[in-house]
């Protein structure tokens, strides 16, 4: 690496930072439980919008998976969500009627609790729709796996996009608070993504699934990116940028590798298309607050007039993480 | 049975509740311990550990040393206990080495009954160097010739420093006299007079001053002293402790439970210190694995090839998130071999469904132009084949490679067959011939026989003819080059015309290996008089010649089935 791209990148790093700190006036505290978080406590940040129907599984699934604390930012929810998770003995919360848009969809806003709260700690950063699973989950908890990365040195985690759909249209199947969005989206497209490296910032750039097979069939290179990097031993330096698709320094969205073996990966599965999902179409295009001036939601509005079935004959029904690790859609690398 | 007969020293780095619950089981099966707590560990977590052990009568606690991974405090810790151990427990005839993270899998009871059986065996691995398959950092037996006076962990650029430069020096350092290198596992078993033997040479300093300095000391220290001591010696460690291909250590989890009790050993490492069904269940009560033939580490080994296959060389042809080859020249691009036929479209009448009839739809699947401009023609004319790829044009032209590989992967244990040619999309012709897996069939000039059959006037097919022949032409100068790993057969539009069964068997042989000389043959789309006169016209406007191949040399067309 040249020393001028090292010290672009270095000054892009901190932008995102400075940026990450100026934002937090934006912030004001609801509920601040973070006292209580231990020294090896595994943390999990998301931003949430009107998500009372999806928190109370959300909560239960990465308790259960063996997450600590919760962080979560509030963006102005104007259904039940903040009374929900008030009074939850390990969630704190901050709220903002700031645009999620500026703050560059969340990014910095939670760049800004994780500098402050996760540094040193195993960090998971997820969206409410999506959960997320990697070899063996069924019998080893999170924390099982971040100390085999630590053993191993490694940082970063990464755990590609799994777009999950219901077979059938999307609006026909009613999702209820409480219940396993997997029992409705359960099935997911087995083996049509497209992977380009990106070699300024190294991470691999993922798209494909049912979302490029159904929405941007004509459009490939617009298709939403589905490489991520969820779980992150966080230090207050690092930064993510663009979701949780990159991060700086960019060593960190090196979870592949490129000389032939498998590095152990997860997935997030992505359960977006609920009935739930029209709701979220029509806010999101009057907010315009989505990437691209919303194309990606506008494109999701027009299908969503014929309510579309996403589902096709080759779709998989989701059995378990052994059927994605054989699949070859994450990897148990070297992990026994 | 005398109880009491094995001394254990058990080193203790972390997870301390669990290193206080293995030597509890070590100590309550009648074996005297000596725990060395590493210096690292701090002082409230140590107090609240001997405060847990305290009511325990036989466990001795020795001076505490720093333990950095690859130094010689292991060793120096190593010593310090067996020295507490031959001072303090006149009983012991072997002496254990174990870690904190060991836990005794078959009852301790076994372990003893075991050594009184041998009681004068010293069971350590211990393999001169050459013979050793693995190394750390490139270092094999340099770890002996040089100097490491950094640890390789925390100070890694004075390390590889400090190795470059005795490289670039040429230092090497003299071995002590009368000892030949040795190496192997940390964990190992030895008897008391060869441990007090070792302790007690008059030549130890010296040896020290030499072991202080080589890289892993922990690994070769005993390992080649006792050579020096004994010779019955069963090299082996009787602790199952594997590293996987980066050096790291396997750490077993609940799942393990029941491949670890099946396997027989005595005592294993690492456990993960979350695994509560593991420390429950370990050690046995009662040995159920004692009738022989249920024990096995076949089910463990399996466990770790697969580990060691998937970390090294991953799935071949596997494009994911956590495998992204760069092009390797050894390594094939795709997952499995497939076959690529170009021009038999043209020439035959319904060749895909004489192809498809003549082939095990089971074993093969027979597609159609899977490039062309419009959409992927998939076999039986579907939207979408196995892993939901789409026969969208744009989407497969976005990135012709994925949809390749991603094709093969989808597909693996079918043999898949598409059709290409100069009509197609060419951006994968620049790939294929770099796939050792492809198996490319090509009958040039082939796109003349539709051609011929047009009610075009000449210039127009002129100009058509032009335009194919050179994306042909184009296409073949990849397939003739040098570098070309692929598989190509390239044969003339006359040399298939005379005699098509011995071609076709050909292909036929590329997608099932053990096929059969086809019976029939399917129908010649081409006019026996006609087409040579239609190459010569086109010929005669300025087209380059022989593009057929030798046709005037073509003594009779087979033009059907029914002609043997």
């Amino acid at each position: 690496m040249g020393a001028w791209q090292s010290y672009r990148l270095r000054v892009n790093r901190q932008t995102w930072r400075a940026r990450a700190t100026i934002k937090k006036r934006e912030l004001s505290e609801v509920c601040n439980l973070t006292k209580v978080i231990k020294p090896n406590d595994i943390l999990l940040f998301s931003t949430i919008r009107n998500e009372e129907i999806r928190l109370p599984f959300f909560l239960k699934y990465y308790r259960n998976l063996g997450v600590n604390h919760f962080i979560l930012v509030d963006n102005h929810s104007s259904d039940g969500s903040l009374a929900l998770l008030k009074g939850q003995p390990d969630v704190s919360i901050w709220q903002t009627e700031h645009s999620y848009k500026t703050s560059h969809f969340g990014v910095d806003w939670l760049n800004c609790l994780q500098s402050r709260y996760g540094h040193g700690h195993w960090t998971l950063v997820v969206d409410p729709d999506e959960f997320f699973i990697y070899p063996f989950c069924d019998n080893r908890p999170l924390r099982a796996l971040t100390d085999w990365l630590d053993a191993n040195e490694t940082r970063s985690f990464g755990a590609m996009l799994l777009d999950m759909y219901p077979k059938g249209p999307i609006l026909d199947q009613t999702y209820h608070a409480g219940q396993d969005p997997l029992e409705i989206a359960g099935w997911f497209d087995p083996g049509n993504y497209t992977i380009e490296p990106n070699t300024r910032f190294r991470n691999l750039w993922i798209q494909g699934g049912p979302r490029a097979r159904m929405f941007f069939a004509k459009t490939p290179r617009r298709a939403p990116a589905l490489n991520k990097i969820p779980l992150v031993k966080w230090h207050r330096a690092y930064t993510y940028i663009s979701s949780t698709h990159m991060l700086l320094p960019r060593g960190l969205n090196v979870v592949y590798d490129t000389t032939g073996g498998e590095r152990l990966s997860g997935l997030l599965l992505h359960t977006k298309f609920l009935n739930t999902f029209h709701i979220k179409v029509l806010e999101e295009v009057s907010r315009q607050t989505h990437y691209a001036k919303s194309l990606e939601y506008q494109t999701y509005a027009h299908a969503l007039r014929h309510n579309p079935d996403l589902w096709c004959e080759w779709s998989e029904k989701f059995t378990g993480w052994q059927q994605l690790e054989t699949l070859g859609l994450m990897s148990k690398g070297r992990w026994l | 049975m005398r109880l009491g007969a094995i001394g254990v020293v058990v080193l203790v780095h972390q997870d301390l509740s669990r290193s206080a619950q293995a030597i509890r089981h070590w100590s309550q099966a009648g074996c005297a311990v000596v725990v060395h707590v590493d210096r690292a560990v701090t002082s409230s977590a140590h107090e609240r550990f001997l405060r847990d052990l305290s009511d325990l009568p036989k466990v001795k606690f020795c001076a505490r040393q720093r333990c950095e991974w690859g130094t010689w405090g292991l060793v120096a810790a190593s010593q310090f206990a067996c020295e507490m151990m031959l001072a303090n427990f006149a009983d012991p005839q072997h002496i254990y080495l174990a870690s904190g993270s060991c836990l005794p899998i078959r009852p301790v009871q076994d372990l003893i009954s075991y050594l009184e059986a041998n009681s004068a065996t010293n069971f350590i691995e211990s393999t001169t160097v050459s013979d050793v398959p693995w190394s750390i950092g490139g270092l094999h037996k340099e770890r002996f010739q040089l100097r490491f006076p950094f640890a390789w962990k925390s100070q890694r650029w004075l390390f590889d420093l400090s190795v470059r430069l005795q490289r670039a020096l040429g230092l090497k350092r003299r071995l002590p006299q009368g000892i030949t290198p040795h190496l192997g596992s940390q964990w190992w078993c030895l008897t008391r007079s060869t441990v007090s033997a070792i302790l007690n040479d008059p030549k130890r300093p010296i040896y020290e001053r030499y072991f202080r300095r080589v890289w892993i000391p922990d690994e070769s220290y005993f390992q080649t002293l006792v050579r020096h001591h004994s010779t019955q010696i069963e090299s082996r460690s009787l602790t199952l402790a594997k590293f996987d291909v980066q050096g790291k250590p396997h750490v077993f989890y609940d799942d393990h439970l029941e491949i670890l009790g099946q396997s027989g050993c005595f005592v294993a490492r690492k456990l993960w210190a979350g695994a509560d069904k593991l420390y429950t269940a370990f050690p046995m009560a009662s040995d159920t694995t004692r009738d022989s033939t249920h024990r096995s580490s076949d089910a463990l080994n399996h466990l770790f090839a697969e580990s060691a296959a998937r970390g090294s060389k991953g799935r071949v042809g596997l494009y994911m998130q956590s495998r992204f080859p760069h092009q390797d020249p050894h390594a094939p691009l795709t997952a499995a071999k497939y076959t690529v036929l170009e021009g038999f479209f043209d020439l035959f009448h319904d060749f895909q469904a004489w192809l498809s009839q003549t082939t095990d739809n089971k074993q093969a699947q027979i597609h159609g132009h899977l490039f062309a401009h419009e959409a992927a023609v998939f076999a039986g004319q579907k939207t979408t084949i196995r892993g939901s790829l789409s026969n969208s044009a744009t989407l497969r032209d976005n990135n012709p490679t994925a949809f390749l590989t991603n094709l093969i992967w989808n597909t693996r244990g079918q043999h898949q067959c598409f059709q290409f040619g100069p009509h197609d999309v060419q951006k994968i012709g620049k790939i294929l011939p770099q796939d050792s897996n492809a198996q490319i069939f090509i009958i040039t000039g082939a796109w003349l026989v539709p051609l011929s059959q047009s009610v075009e006037s000449l210039a127009e097919i002129h100009a058509k003819a032009l335009r194919l022949h050179a994306a042909e032409s184009k296409h073949l100068a990849l397939l003739r080059a040098p570098w070309v790993k692929a598989k190509v057969h390239i044969w003339p539009l006359s040399q298939i015309i005379a005699n098509p069964k011995l071609q076709l068997h050909e292909i036929l042989k590329a997608i099932e290996p053990n096929a059969k000389c086809p019976t029939t043959v399917p129908e010649i789309n081409l006019d026996p008089i006609a087409f040579p006169a239609f190459v010569r016209a086109l010929e005669n406007q300025g087209m380059h010649r022989g593009l057929a191949g030798n046709l005037n040399t073509v003594k009779r067309i087979i033009a059907g089935p029914e002609i043997p």
